[in-house]
């Protein structure tokens, strides 16, 4: 009883240490907290102006380490006092606010629109310096240098890799029938910078990521059927891929970006193919009278995942990526469809449940446990970030589609909603290569 | 099994194109009317008068034929709308549809195109056994994408899971 009112209490200082943000396309509500996370105090850096969307650098650390559900960020108010470097922090005052971490900061104009950002994390208990460091860059990108200092932050206290500096794909829907539109876009990790990579007049679906984070493959069907196209987001230039008879759909980059998986039915059902992206040569994978479709790579390509009703209701099947040794994976629920597989490979989240109600479970492949990690009725599409720490899935409230991040243990969850419309099939980039 | 459904499927479809000829054997032989439209293949004898009729016939203008949940199997209902439209089609060897499948909400995305396909394919192989030819019928899914309704509940379902009959060229 006492737990849930502090998650509560916790949720209500989250949601307020959330209000200032807005973006163009998606806006975020954190919609639960974690009263266990680790307390941070994200101190207010100095001389920080002109970050796009009007939140400094401090409000973007906080909020990224808040969301993940590993820490949480001590809320504006309580900050007391603003030390901007080590030698400035009186440590008994954050031991008093029971704060476990400090960090102090500030933003250095270098001149010519470069700027300079400095930053410092301490330990309260025993004021230990963890990390002294710098980031340099544009001061336009302020927030893409705000998500690196989180994930510095984020890598030295828990020792796996940050990825708040990523970004994701989703599709936005408007309208129905003949006034319908639909958009595939990319944002920041936290749905800020909304960029459009293709609109169109027809259904786009099924967004995948490059391993390099330079193109995505989608299925589209602006000419009048299904076809799969592969996009530079940079450049724009795209190039379809597959337009054959029937269904052209899910497409899955292989982890060193030489295949395609994908699920095609010439017209008859659909089963899983391999693209080589060199020669367009494609390889059969299953064979089979059920629908096979949504394929997903095992982190080092030998193996694919995919959703099979072969056995009479959509469940998870593994095969070899040449072939051969199909088995079941998912034995929990009524039925499991859409896989997305963890950086290392023990993990695997999917929409889990009956025809009626349906929600995003995490399937340990070590233990064999099954844990649900979310609430709503019709829960699909996950997408595990490229640490795991977290997920993205599309979820239904109402008559409109929006989307959720979650922590991968299900404490945290932050809804990224689109100003009117829907938002669908999310896709969590990979680590970002900087230049792009 | 599969044989046996075909088997049943062609025999409904004929009974029901029966009873449709039938009622439209009473009509004179349609005028030659000279619309301007290419003509790509000469017209057989049959019940109709032309594409007009795709208007004006009351089998011929129920172009949507519903399915049960995670079913693709034709209802008898729908056997009369199978068997005009297929009658239509094999008058007109020019005729063209698109069948698209379509799928409720419930289920992930992907998997629903398979099943809007599987719907489109009966609905094509019952047209196609009722006597159009294959190169008439093109079949499309939508999946969960184009749905007619919004609200979560079977009274809404029930419509999104359907297959429509659209005509890509008339005759």
């Amino acid at each position: 009883m006492q737990q849930r009112f502090l998650k509560w209490l916790a949720a209500f200082a989250l949601a307020l240490c959330a209000a200032p943000l807005f973006a163009q396309g998606l806006t975020l509500e954190i919609a639960n907290g974690n009263a266990s996370a680790i307390p941070i105090a994200v101190v207010p850096f100095a001389t920080q102006t002109g970050a796009p969307g009007d939140a400094s650098i401090s409000d973007i650390v906080g909020n990224d380490l808040n969301r993940c559900g590993q820490f949480r960020a001590l809320p504006k108010a309580d900050i007391v006092e603003s030390p901007t470097r080590g030698s400035e922090i009186k440590f008994p005052t954050w031991r008093l606010l029971k704060q476990d971490y400090i960090l102090v900061g500030r933003v250095v104009d270098q001149g010519a629109g470069e700027v300079k950002v400095e930053f410092e994390l301490y330990t309260v208990g025993d004021q230990k310096n963890l990390l002294s460091s710098m980031i340099a860059g544009q001061r336009s990108d302020l927030r893409g240098i705000a998500h690196r200092v989180a994930d510095a932050v984020y890598e030295k206290i828990t020792g796996v890799r940050g990825a708040f500096d990523t970004r994701i794909a989703y599709v936005t829907a408007r309208g129905i029938g003949n006034n319908a539109s639909y958009a595939l876009m990319v944002a920041d990790s936290d749905g800020y910078g909304p960029q459009q990579v293709v609109t169109s007049r027809q259904p786009l679906l099924s967004p995948a990521w490059s391993p390099d984070g330079r193109k995505l493959a989608y299925e589209s069907f602006e000419r009048g059927s299904s076809a799969i196209y592969i996009q530079d987001i940079g450049t724009g230039a795209r190039e379809v891929v597959s337009a054959r008879k029937g269904i052209n759909g899910a497409p899955a980059f292989s982890p060193d970006g030489s295949k395609l998986a994908l699920s095609l039915s010439n017209g008859v059902n659909p089963d899983i193919y391999v693209m080589d992206l060199g020669s367009r040569a494609l390889t059969q994978i299953t064979r089979n009278y059920a629908i096979d479709t949504e394929p997903v790579w095992s982190p080092d390509g030998s193996t694919l995942y995919f959703t099979s009703d072969r056995g009479g209701k959509p469940q998870i099947y593994q095969v070899a990526a040449g072939g051969g040794g199909e088995s079941r994976v998912t034995f929990a629920g009524d039925q499991n469809a859409k896989a997305t597989v963890s950086w290392d490979g023990k993990k695997i989240a999917m929409s889990q449940g009956n025809k009626n109600m349906y929600h995003i479970a995490v399937l340990d492949r070590a233990s064999g446990s099954n844990t649900p990690i979310s609430t709503g009725n019709f829960d699909e599409s996950p997408s595990f970030a490229p640490n795991a720490s977290m997920l993205l899935y599309a979820a239904t409230e109402g008559s409109r589609d929006v989307l959720y991040a979650v922590s991968t243990d299900g404490r945290v969850r932050q809804r990224l909603v689109l100003a009117d419309g829907d938002v669908r099939t999310p896709a969590w980039g990979p680590y970002r290569q900087r230049g792009q | 099994m599969k044989t046996l459904r075909v088997l049943l499927t062609t025999v409904a479809a004929t009974a029901a194109l029966a009873a449709c000829s039938g009622k439209k054997a009473v009509k004179p032989p349609p005028p030659p009317v000279d619309n301007g439209a290419v003509t790509t293949a000469p017209a057989k004898s049959g019940p109709y008068s032309g594409p007009e009729d795709l208007d004006r016939d009351s089998c011929l203008r129920q172009r949507v034929i519903y399915f049960d949940l995670d079913k693709t199997e034709i209802h008898s209902e729908f056997q009369a709308q199978v068997a005009c439209h297929a009658a239509y089609l094999r008058q007109f060897p020019g005729a063209k549809v698109t069948l698209e499948g379509n799928a409720d909400e419930r289920g992930t995305r992907d998997y629903n195109q398979g099943l809007g396909e599987r719907r489109g394919n009966a609905v094509a192989s019952a047209i196609g056994a009722a006597g159009a030819s294959t190169s008439q019928l093109n079949v499309v899914s939508y999946g969960e994408e184009k749905p007619v309704c919004r609200e979560h509940n079977e009274g809404c379902w029930q419509k999104n899971r359907r297959v429509e009959i659209v005509y890509t060229s008339k005759q």
